[in-house]
């Protein structure tokens, strides 16, 4: 079911292509120029975030010209990942528990999970596109510009339709926390905000790994689908559910258990399969700054390798 | 009648080998089936050691029915992949014209090249993930081969159905042009009611009798359901009735659209 949001906006995306004529062009080079002066991490970091709040402007603009196409698509958007939630009811009809859990003790890993990974998928979710782009060579037209080519990428194609990911995911949350018979402490309620924070943050550094990947390999896009909404999935459900393999692997090599397990699991007073200490379940911000810098990394990597087809 | 044969085979072969053309892409679109199937595996361990015996499968016939989803995921189209994106964009441009005026049948051309597609998906995509499956898990595969020819047979009529349906929902960019929102209702639908995401003999209830009586349970319970020996003699050939019946009468009535609309074409000139 993950890849199928996807098929669906490559059809709408020629639509939103023809749009775009229409809007009002912003022209990067016009507001670069005098930022494109100062140097320094931060003055980039700024100017990163501007060129990456513009073109996202430019990209509603654009949507926002066709209102009954977008209204359609963010109900597509919001049926779609409500699916996978019809499913565990539908479980839920024939059990009463699955891997121990009850359904509000699930509604909950999946409303952190999913909301966590829409307000990712919202922010950087078009990255996946940059494998097209390196193929048919439009990536260059973004290397001129005098814009970090990570705004860019980021911000291309900005599909605001994944409001209604983030929609379904807190919808879900609200219930779970509004059924869940947990003994709130300041803690617990600090944690709830704090765990989609940095949940949405490692997978933004996930989303922005599996584009410099695609550096490499072009074709594969595919793959970065099995830890984004692999991931998803997966985090949806119990881990009392899966093989202790697969929990040491998501924990320790592709920390996703810090996206919503770890500190789900402290908020509903249950200990984590592999018998981790419970102060992990304060670490999730610290793993996301370890993973932003790694997709950094990653990134840089990945861009300086690219070498244009050249026409 | 042995040209058409000729020609509409030389179609499959093209649609078989088009597809076998992206290597790389094929190896990363196992890689994530695998992943997927490895987590559902999982979640249907936990269901079927809570109730053994739901659905009628016990927990091998489940986990057979996880990987055999993933190996069926691309064969089917369930959520796109397959010709329709490009006839829909064909009839959105006007470039649908050329194919109306070559010696060949619409319907039957893009049938065609999607059974060679689909029969590349089922060696390229489904051979790995189920051998992975079976490695992994302790799976129901039949040893008698006559089980897996009947399976063969429900999947190629599966097939047959799936285009069928997306053969319609192609057509309607005729009268809509832009074909993006029904192509969205038509796989949000397939997933559900096909028993991608569930098998449909889990559904509770009414749904559950509605879900196995609709078309897409064709696609994936009904083939799942003869290669784990729930249909056997008379069950199987009502299971292939049941599949013959959907796909006679959904190209039939893709056929009749198919007259309706291309009366509606207008070639412009220039």
């Amino acid at each position: 079911m993950a890849e199928s949001a996807e098929s669906a906006e490559s059809a709408e995306s020629a639509a939103s292509a023809e749009s775009v004529r229409h809007a009002p062009p912003a022209e990067p080079w016009e507001w670069a120029g005098p930022q494109a002066e100062k140097t320094g991490p931060c003055a980039r970091l700024l100017q990163g975030l501007r060129a990456y709040g513009l073109i996202c402007a430019m990209w509603i603009r654009s949507t926002m010209a066709y209102r009954a196409s977008f209204a359609m698509t963010l109900f597509g958007n919001f049926a779609a990942t409500a699916l996978d939630f019809v499913a565990i009811l539908l479980m839920f009809s024939q059990v009463d528990r699955l891997g121990g859990y009850q359904l509000p003790e699930v509604a909950l890993l999946y409303g952190s999970a999913g909301t966590a990974f829409g307000i990712a998928d919202l922010l950087l979710g078009s990255m996946d596109r940059l494998g097209r782009r390196v193929r048919d060579g439009t990536l260059d037209t973004l290397l001129v510009r005098p814009v970090p080519v990570l705004a860019q990428v980021a911000a291309d194609r900005f599909a605001l339709r994944r409001l209604g990911r983030i929609t379904q995911g807190l919808l879900i949350l609200g219930y779970a926390l509004w059924v869940l018979d947990v003994d709130w402490s300041p803690l617990k309620v600090l944690m709830v905000p704090l765990m989609l924070l940095s949940g949405s943050v490692i997978f933004g550094a996930v989303f922005v790994c599996g584009a410099a990947f695609q550096f490499l390999a072009q074709d594969a896009a595919e793959v970065q689908n099995s830890f984004t909404y692999g991931g998803v999935t997966l985090l949806q459900y119990p881990p009392t559910v899966f093989g202790k393999d697969l929990l040491r692997s998501v924990t320790c090599v592709v920390p996703l258990a810090f996206v919503s397990w770890l500190p789900a699991l402290y908020i509903l007073g249950r200990d984590y399969p592999l018998g981790l200490p419970g102060w992990l379940a304060f670490t999730p911000p610290l793993v996301a700054l370890a993973c932003c810098a790694l997709a950094g990394l990653a990134w840089r990597a990945g861009l300086t390798s690219y070498r244009s087809t050249g026409s | 009648m042995t040209g058409s044969v000729r020609l509409y085979g030389a179609v499959a072969r093209g649609g078989f080998r088009r597809h076998a053309t992206y290597r790389t892409a094929t190896a990363a679109g196992v890689f994530t089936n695998t992943v997927f199937g490895l987590i559902l595996a999982y979640t249907y361990l936990a269901l079927w050691d809570q109730r053994p015996g739901l659905g009628g499968y016990d927990q091998a016939q489940a986990l057979t029915y996880v990987w055999l989803g993933q190996s069926l995921h691309m064969v089917m189209a369930v959520l796109g992949g397959g010709f329709e994106d490009e006839l829909i964009e064909r009839i959105r441009s006007g470039d649908v014209a050329i194919d109306l005026y070559r010696p060949a049948d619409l319907q039957l051309w893009w049938l065609a090249g999607d059974l060679g597609r689909g029969l590349f998906h089922l060696l390229a995509r489904g051979l790995v993930p189920m051998l992975f499956g079976a490695l992994v898990f302790d799976l129901a595969l039949p040893a008698d081969p006559l089980r897996w020819l009947a399976f063969l047979g429900a999947a190629l009529l599966g097939l047959l159905v799936s285009f069928a349906i997306r053969f319609l929902v192609a057509l309607s960019a005729f009268w809509l042009m832009d074909g993006a929102g029904v192509a969205q209702m038509a796989w949000l639908t397939g997933i559900f009611f096909s028993g991608m995401l569930l098998p449909l003999n889990v559904f509770p209830g009414l749904l559950g009798e509605i879900a196995r009586l609709l078309p897409w349970a064709s696609l994936m319970q009904l083939p799942a359901d003869v290669l784990l020996g729930e249909r056997t003699g008379a069950a199987l050939l009502s299971g292939y009735a049941f599949q013959l019946g959907w796909a006679a009468a959904l190209l039939t009535l893709g056929r009749l659209l198919q007259t309706v609309a291309t009366r509606r074409v207008v070639v412009q000139g220039g």
